[in-house]
């Protein structure tokens, strides 16, 4: 078997142990590459349906073509999507673009506080979040089953074992587990996946016509596109396999000190 | 555009703590040029910053933790390619405190490096790691003696290090595939051969990384087809699952552990993939049959002339990673492949220290396996466990161990004589023969001037079904005829008092009770039957147990908002609070029968006219009949 298969079988795999043992299910979709590869996953792992909702966090500041995209694809593949939204946070204007915020601030309450608040209002027991290991740091130190606390928070210097394809699906009332079907797949993978299943993808990852292209989407405030000539799937693949730059170097949250990242996601960003 | 390499090989780095693993992590990737651009400055930013010297080690520790304490707490993953493929390195922590981080790096990979530091010499957990490398089922192991610079790349040295390591590595059966010896600090055959070490006419780490293979999953071997869930998002009812070992094809003809009901492959189900014949280990796909059978979650399919092992009890050797000891008279959750099932210590042959194998000895009556210790014991299962031994087939050879809401410990399944089913099975399945009294059916009838059959009353919480129920059976005996209920409360008291509200829960409850009415309508009962039973596809496998014009499905309606108001026994509002989970109509589904034999709208009949649409649908079923009720 290929490696491209191994990896697919292998997410598969924990989709279904996640519909399984979860009444409560969401996943969570960033419009992103790798969570439009996950929402596919899931549709191979269901036969062609997606049988739990698909959370957006909205910030508001997404780029507004991934909107466009998001409901276009709700409509097509009959997805059922939930908003979240900090209307709060939104209403009093104290978010970084609005210069009374830091990148890591407004990432805590647009993006990690919104999650907890529709966690929180649709009972979510468990959440299907598309994060890899080889993103960043914090990340390769993931389980595919994760609890989060009732706070949210990631105690990560005790994580449960995990082995042999068996999980941690038992959980104290009020906290939930997060699960990343995607956290043995690199970048790459990713894009190859892409070209083999001929998965649509935003056009934002593109080269443009100012060869500029984005690598990894968040907020039009905090991410950058890099240069780029890769007007297609293949030509992606190849840059990618060529480069040493690592992927969220557009991500400015991520730069911001040595560790804001892993203060953010031990505090339940994704 | 470099080639795109065809395979990937998970490693998992290894050894006592401050061996040097993580140091020789960020010098690999230093040396193959596989450092993210601007990594190494920003990692010489930071220690400048914080006043200390540069650490390799901090490409791969991640955690604020880590940095600050300078040890690996939990394992990571980092990725290179070499031309030949690309790897997964998997950095294990070396600290026993951090063992089950240390298994979960080792479990995932195929290959490991074993670090032992020059100077130091062997300590307990490079013993340790080579004992559960073993134990993990990882037989691909390279040693790495590293700091060589700390002892002036001794050749001497290197030899005394690999003869003390390889007689620990006989004494539990493994054998190495390289001993090399390195200075990660130095780079000192890591990417090359070192020009420090000379007399070193061996592989550097690279080429034998290059030479590992990648482990295929077993094709060669039996079918291990576990259950993972049965799904019917359409008409078609289809059982999902990965195919463990063997594979599997329309047409085969397959055992289901533990109930040893035979059924035909009638498709093999994929979406949006090329067309198949076959399924091979290691692919996630579905199935559907050709006839329905009762299957569910944790079943293991099999071809009929190669069957697991289905036994209560087995040998095993375990590992304890739990913060509470893993203790005799204790139940724990025993999960293998899909199964899972309450077991407990039955035995404990002995209780092994991993780093000396010296046997842990316990106070009298003190028994137990101790955190971090390796045990031989013998498990004892609430019901039978569908199995192979570990070096049979190792997927369904090897099991973990749940102490409360967590994951403690694991094991795999150890050979003893078991017996095989492989003659049995059909003693099995064909010699539980439906004995027959002297009484028949019909004399039964005729006796009690009337049929046996189930009335299987279905619908929400407070829709009226026990009322209308007990009141039907008091009509009927009142007529002199044989009626009995099943209650739903009555049977969770008794029968079913070891399932609870989950999904797989309802349904088991839902087939107990099909079998024990099919058991009163054949003693001539009319068995009346009122339990909440919301999935259709229970009622239906309930259904198939009787012959169809002996059940008969009555459909107590009334809409959620009037059953909620009535709420005899108070359940609504513990749902509405959240002090009850899965509560049918509130935060579990309800779904009604499609084609009832009877309705009733509760909402608009009294319960005497309940009774009596009932009793007319009786008369009118058995009116051709001498016999009625």
């Amino acid at each position: 078997m290929d490696y491209l298969s191994k990896l697919e079988n292998q997410s598969i795999y924990i989709l279904r142990e996640a519909f399984n043992k979860f009444e409560n299910l969401a996943m969570l979709w960033s419009i992103g590459k790798d969570s439009t590869v996950l929402l596919w996953l899931a549709r191979k792992a269901f036969f062609g349906h997606v049988p739990f909702p698909l959370v957006h966090v909205d910030t508001t500041y997404k780029i507004p073509s991934m909107i466009e995209y998001r409901d276009k694809l709700c409509k097509e593949w009959n997805l059922k999507l939930v908003v979240g939204k900090n209307e709060e946070v939104l209403k009093s204007g104290v978010t970084f673009p609005n210069g009374k915020a830091t990148r890591v601030e407004c990432c805590g309450t647009l993006k990690k506080d919104a999650l907890k608040q529709v966690l929180d209002k649709h009972h979510f027991t468990g959440v299907i979040v598309g994060v890899r290991r080889d993103e960043e740091p914090t990340r390769a130190k993931e389980r595919y089953f994760s609890p989060r606390d009732k706070n949210m928070e990631w105690n990560v210097e005790d994580q449960p074992p995990e082995l042999w394809d068996q999980f941690k699906t038992d959980y104290e009332k009020g906290t939930h587990i997060r699960i990343h079907p995607l956290l043995h797949w690199t970048e790459l993978n990713v894009w190859e996946y892409i070209h083999r299943e001929n998965i649509p993808v935003i056009p934002l990852y593109f080269a443009n016509g100012k060869n500029e292209r984005y690598r990894s989407l968040g907020c039009y405030p905090c991410t950058g596109a890099i240069p780029s000539t890769a007007r297609t799937v293949p030509e992606i693949i190849a840059e990618l396999r060529n480069t040493k730059i690592p992927e969220r170097s557009g991500r400015a949250q991520d730069q911001e000190s040595e560790d804001a990242f892993e203060k953010l996601r031990r505090d339940g960003y994704m | 555009m470099q080639i795109a390499p065809a395979e990937q090989l998970k490693i998992v780095i290894v050894g006592h703590v401050d061996h040097g693993k993580s140091t020789f992590v960020g010098r690999l990737f230093n040396d193959t040029g596989s450092l993210p651009e601007g990594k190494l400055e920003q990692l010489r930013k930071a220690a400048e910053r914080r006043g200390v010297p540069f650490e390799w080690a901090n490409l791969m520790d991640a955690l604020q933790s880590e940095r600050d304490q300078n040890i690996t707490i939990d394992t990571a993953q980092i990725w290179f390619r070499t031309p030949k493929r690309q790897y997964v390195i998997i950095d294990a922590p070396g600290h026993k405190e951090f063992l089950k981080n240390m298994i979960t790096g080792a479990a995932n990979a195929e290959a490991a490096l074993l670090l032992i530091d020059a100077h130091e010499g062997v300590q307990e957990n490079s013993r340790r790691h080579g004992y559960l490398l073993n134990l993990l089922g990882i037989r691909q192991i390279a040693v790495l003696v590293n700091k060589m610079d700390l002892e002036n790349y001794s050749e001497a040295r290197f030899g005394q290090i690999e003869a003390e390591y390889r007689q620990w590595l006989t004494s539990i059966n493994v054998v190495p595939t390289v001993f090399i010896p390195i200075s990660a600090r130095e780079g000192d055959n890591i990417a090359s051969a070192s020009a420090r070490m000379p007399w070193w006419k061996g592989p550097t780490v690279l080429t034998a990384l290059d030479d590992f293979k990648v482990s295929e999953v077993p094709q060669d071997q039996p079918l291990r087809f576990p259950i993972q869930d049965v799904y019917r998002f359409d008409e078609r009812r289809i059982l999902a699952g990965r195919v463990e070992s063997g594979s599997v094809k329309p047409g085969d003809r397959l055992v289901f552990s533990p109930t040893n009901k035979v059924s035909t492959v009638k498709t093999i189900e994929r979406w949006n993939a090329p067309a198949a014949t076959s399924a091979a280990a290691g692919e996630s796909i579905g199935i559907t049959l050709t006839e329905q059978i009762f299957v569910e979650r944790g079943m293991i399919a099999a071809q009929e002339s190669a069957p697991p092992y289905e036994l209560t009890r087995f040998k095993t050797r375990i590992f304890w990673l739990g913060k509470r000891p893993f203790a005799k008279n204790k139940k724990y959750k025993l999960k293998l492949t899909t199964q899972e099932v309450e077991c407990e210590i039955d035995t404990i042959e002995k209780v092994i220290d991993a780093s000396s194998l010296a046997t842990i000895s316990r106070k009298p009556g003190e028994i137990f396996v101790g955190r971090h210790e390796v045990a031989e014991l013998t498990l004892r299962t609430r019901r039978p466990v569908a199995f192979d031994t570990a070096n049979e087939i190792v997927a369904t050879g090897r099991f973990v161990l749940v102490d409360g809401l967590d994951v403690s410990g694991g094991g795999i399944i150890a050979e003893d004589n078991y017996p095989r089913r492989t003659h049995d099975i059909h003693t099995k399945s064909d010699n539980i023969y439906w004995s027959h009294g002297k009484v028949t059916i019909t004399q039964r009838e005729l006796r009690n001037s009337h049929r046996g059959c189930v009335l299987w009353l279905t619908g929400l919480s407070g829709s009226g079904k026990s009322t209308i129920a007990t009141e039907l059976e008091r009509e009927l005996f009142n007529l002199g005829r044989q009626a009995y209920i099943l209650d739903g409360d009555n049977i969770r008291h008794g029968l079913c008092s070891d399932l609870g509200f989950s999904h797989r829960d309802r349904t088991e409850n839902i087939r107990r009770i099909g079998e024990v009415a099919k058991l009163f309508a054949d003693a001539g009962f009319v068995c009346i039957t009122a339990f909440i039973s919301p999935y259709r596809a229970d009622r239906d496998l309930a259904r198939t147990i009787l012959p169809r014009d002996r059940f008969f499905e009555v459909y107590v309606n009334a809409p959620v908002n009037v059953c909620e108001k009535r709420d005899p026994k108070g359940l609504y509002a513990k749902a509405r609070s959240g002090e009850i989970k899965d509560f049918t109509g509130v935060s579990a589904p309800y779904e009604p029968p499609a084609d009832p034999d009877v309705e009733l709208r509760t909402d608009k009949l009294s319960i005497p006219e309940s009774v009596a649409k009932i009793m007319d649908y009786l008369g009118l079923q058995t009116g051709e009949s001498q016999i009625s009720i």
